[in-house]
């Protein structure tokens, strides 16, 4: 009983939280895209704009519902939650922290625990295209079908290659449970310093994925007008790009447990604190962690150029998956060693 | 031979594997993109803060009184016929007697309106009036809701009669205007 309150409480805490930061994101990556850009970003909605997303959301809520006529009503409402939907879901297994002992119980600072963590984030993670594509179909326009279509394809691409990635680091500890690999990264070194390319690769399958420059092609505002949100207004645009920031925070969270260590605080046994502050520091160093890759997806965002998509479609075959493979391989090999 | 000096041999060479790469590009990208981060701003926060203006800059406009706080302005219809975009309209009227203390000259303008969306701002108006009654200033025009809040009438274009709130243009009297009042026969304009 106690340990259902305890996830109740658990799962509002991370609802709130994801909500709360993805609010937080869209103006600190406004903010920051504007000092890249030698402004100040938004600073007139209260202090330092601090207000900028409520008005932002209340903006949003108050727009007109458009529909157009042609579009498939279910279909069209049913893609925006669909995006939200699946956005939220994947934190469900993260590892937010170790256990916290509470009135002499023990609980892990995880929604849901499996034995196939990893196989559960993929399934959800791939199924995240489905809003887009769906939004982008029912909205019976063909820019926004031109983004449906990149999107899916684009996830297609990229996906392989962020599988075979994450393979090598599952590899590596020998368990798709999230609390195994972070065992082994406290155990060991960080996957960082084994997995340097897989790194890499799975960052830039993580920029395709959670769509966003310079692999924006489902939504690029330049040549498809804002691509499968075109004909989006209101609420439901609201979501789609909601789910978008929460996506980026999910994914950072991932590659903070993947390859950065997750929750683990280095160095945690020789501090001599009570094990309950010390998981309450290590989810703290866990949320520093996804802050910083939340900026750099954002300092990324705002250097670099959108690819062509030839050149999306090239990156994505032709040298991320075969180097993933790669990779693999090599770990393969010398793990067997 | 060539037109000019800035011709520029384009050259199609292949990428090394290190260009190929792109990280390294991107890598120094990402330096620009940070080194920018911490630079001095460009932003002016504008109604806090407000950029210098020229001391001639031409503005929205003002209509002068004299020392005595009449009316300089005696309609005779110059700056309208100067106004390239027609933005200024007046009507005149005759100073009845007793009316010596607020207007100057026997003849003064009862409405007198500038379209402030129809005007260019050249300050011909100013060069063209012969009384040293209109004048442009470094104020902007506020913006409006309407049209027609944009034809600014006498109650938005003359200057208080109020000493302390008159409005300087001290600096915009240039010496071939301030040589011009010195002229025996255009002393009034004092």
């Amino acid at each position: 009983m106690l340990i259902l309150v305890f996830k109740i409480v658990l799962i509002a805490v991370i609802l709130g939280l994801s909500l709360l930061i993805a609010m937080y994101a869209t103006l600190v990556e406004r903010k920051f895209a504007g000092f890249i850009q030698d402004r100040l970003g938004p600073d007139r909605a209260g202090k330092w704009g601090i207000l900028q997303p409520v008005a932002d959301g209340v903006k949003l809520f108050f727009k007109e519902e458009y529909m157009p006529n042609a579009a498939d009503k279910f279909l069209y409402i049913l893609g925006p939650s669909l995006t939200m939907l699946v956005a939220l879901l994947t934190s469900a297994v993260i590892p937010w922290g170790g256990s916290v002992t509470l009135a002499g119980k023990e609980y892990t600072l995880q929604v849901a625990s499996s034995s196939v963590d990893i196989l559960y984030i993929f399934a959800v993670v791939s199924m995240g295209v489905y809003g887009i594509m769906i939004g982008g179909w029912a909205s019976n326009n063909k820019y926004a079908l031109m983004g449906a279509v990149r999107a899916s394809s684009q996830m297609i691409s990229y996906e392989l290659a962020m599988g075979l990635s994450m393979a090598s680091v599952i590899l590596m500890s020998g368990s798709l449970s999230m609390h195994d690999i972070v065992a082994h990264q406290q155990s060991h070194l960080w996957n960082i310093v084994y997995q340097p390319l897989a790194f890499i690769i799975f960052f830039t399958c993580a920029l395709a994925e959670t769509n966003r420059a310079p692999f924006d092609l489902p939504e690029c505002e330049a040549e498809l007008i804002g691509g499968y949100h075109t004909e989006y207004s209101a609420m439901k645009l609201g979501f789609y790009l909601f789910a978008e920031y929460i996506n980026m925070f999910v994914s950072s969270a991932i590659m903070s447990t993947l390859f950065f260590g997750g929750y683990t605080l280095p160095f945690a046994d020789k501090l001599h604190l009570a094990p309950n502050l010390i998981t309450l520091l290590g989810t703290a160093f866990l949320f520093v962690k996804i802050f910083l890759f939340m900026l750099l997806f954002m300092w990324v965002r705002w250097t670099l150029p959108r690819f062509r998509y030839d050149q999306l479609m090239k990156l994505g075959w032709t040298i991320l998956l075969p180097l993933a493979l790669l990779n693999l391989i090599i770990t393969g090999v010398i793990t067997l060693l | 031979m060539s037109l000019t000096n800035r011709t520029k041999v384009v050259s199609q060479k292949r990428m090394s594997f290190l260009e190929r790469l792109y990280l390294p590009a991107i890598f120094v990208g990402m330096g620009i993109t940070l080194k920018h981060t911490f630079m001095k701003k460009a932003t002016i926060r504008y109604p806090e803060v407000k950029r210098p203006f020229s001391d001639i800059y031409r503005g929205r406009h003002v209509l002068k009184r004299d020392e005595q706080g009449r009316e300089r302005c005696t309609a005779c219809g110059l700056c309208a016929l100067a106004c390239p975009a027609e933005a200024i309209t007046m009507i005149s009227a005759e100073r009845k007697p007793g009316e010596e203390h607020l207007y100057r000259e026997e003849k003064y303008a009862i409405v007198y309106e500038i379209n402030m969306l129809r005007c260019i701002y050249c300050g011909l108006c100013e060069s063209a009036c012969p009384k040293e009654a209109i004048f442009l200033t470094q104020k902007i025009v506020d913006s409006e809701y309407h049209r027609e809040g944009f034809i600014y009438g006498k109650d938005k274009l003359l200057e208080p009669v109020d000493k302390d709130k008159r409005i300087d243009v001290s600096k915009r009297q240039t010496p071939e205007v301030l040589n011009f009042k010195k002229l025996p026969n255009e002393k009034h304009n004092i």
